[in-house]
């Protein structure tokens, strides 16, 4: 009973992330709401292991947020220097 | 355990359920965006979402497969290519009546298709008489893997899955040979530097 309240919440706040990812008027609206699509997507990994008995595997609700990590940082580095393969602080003095 | 073995499939059936609704929902926006950032980062949405899918099945390691490649890589990939291209779709030309009657035709044929199918976990489908009540029975025994999908995957298949992966392989060297010669940075830069004064 616990878990099915905990998912029907997470499944609300899924619904509401993607209003926001389809109506958001920025970029970084959607980029918010992909970011936390993976969180819940990330809770909702976590919970079912607990609805299905196992939670051995929580391990890969982890590796779920890691990878939720590497997504928003690749969104956000983008933006900020417009290429992927920009190395970064060292550039930006060179630049200077 | 508290909950019972048939709310917990109901919960599972609910979740699934919603989960593949939001999924549309995604689709959808995609397709009528013409902002193409907003459309990658609701591609990547829509990867987290089947990979919850994908757990919500019970198949783990093909919802890490989702999650690495579809949300994480693919949207690295895709903004690089929007770098190089530009982030606006233009609008289409002419109206596509046509290609989308053809794919609507198509789509309805194929769901034709599958009425002959048996149903969705049916017990009595061939594919459970054959094959499946061995991987279930033999499966941990023999390969000494819990989960009957990896199982499958990583033993059973597993050359299958070796094969797979030097595909890809071969593949992602083939692309580095054709792209991933650098031209010099510096001379590069400085060319650019000099068109501007």
């Amino acid at each position: 009973m616990m878990y099915a309240v905990v998912v029907g919440a997470l499944l609300v706040s899924l619904c509401l992330l993607l209003v926001r990812a389809l109506l958001g008027p920025t970029v970084f609206d959607r980029a918010l709401a992909g970011n936390a699509v993976g969180t819940v997507a990330m809770l909702l990994l976590a919970i079912f292991q607990f609805v299905s008995g196992r939670p051995e595997f929580v391990d890969l609700a982890l590796v779920y947020g890691l990878l939720n990590i590497v997504g928003t940082i690749a969104v956000q580095k983008f933006f900020r220097y417009g290429d992927l393969g920009e190395p970064g602080v060292a550039d930006e003095e060179h630049r200077l | 355990m508290a909950t019972g073995s048939r709310s917990e499939i109901i919960l599972e059936e609910l979740t699934a359920v919603v989960l593949l609704t939001l999924m549309g929902a995604a689709a959808i926006g995609m397709a009528r965006q013409r902002n193409l950032y907003g459309v990658v980062l609701l591609s990547g949405i829509y990867s987290f979402l089947m990979a919850t899918v994908m757990v919500v099945l019970d198949a783990v390691d093909v919802a890490m497969t989702e999650a690495a490649v579809g949300a994480g890589i693919s949207t690295v990939l895709l903004f690089g290519a929007i770098h190089l291209t530009g982030g606006t779709e233009s609008k289409p030309i002419h109206r596509p009546w046509l290609p989308l009657l053809v794919v609507v035709a198509t789509g309805a044929m194929l769901v034709y298709g599958t009425l002959g199918l048996p149903a969705f976990s049916d017990p009595g489908a061939p594919i459970h008489q054959h094959v499946a009540p061995r991987y279930l029975t033999e499966g941990p025994v023999k390969t000494g893997v819990p989960n009957v999908v990896t199982a499958v995957l990583a033993s059973y298949r597993g050359f299958d899955t070796l094969g797979e992966t030097f595909v890809v392989f071969t593949a992602g060297i083939g692309v580095i040979a054709l792209l991933g010669r650098r031209r010099p940075r510096r001379p590069l830069d400085k060319s650019r530097e000099e068109s501007k004064e």
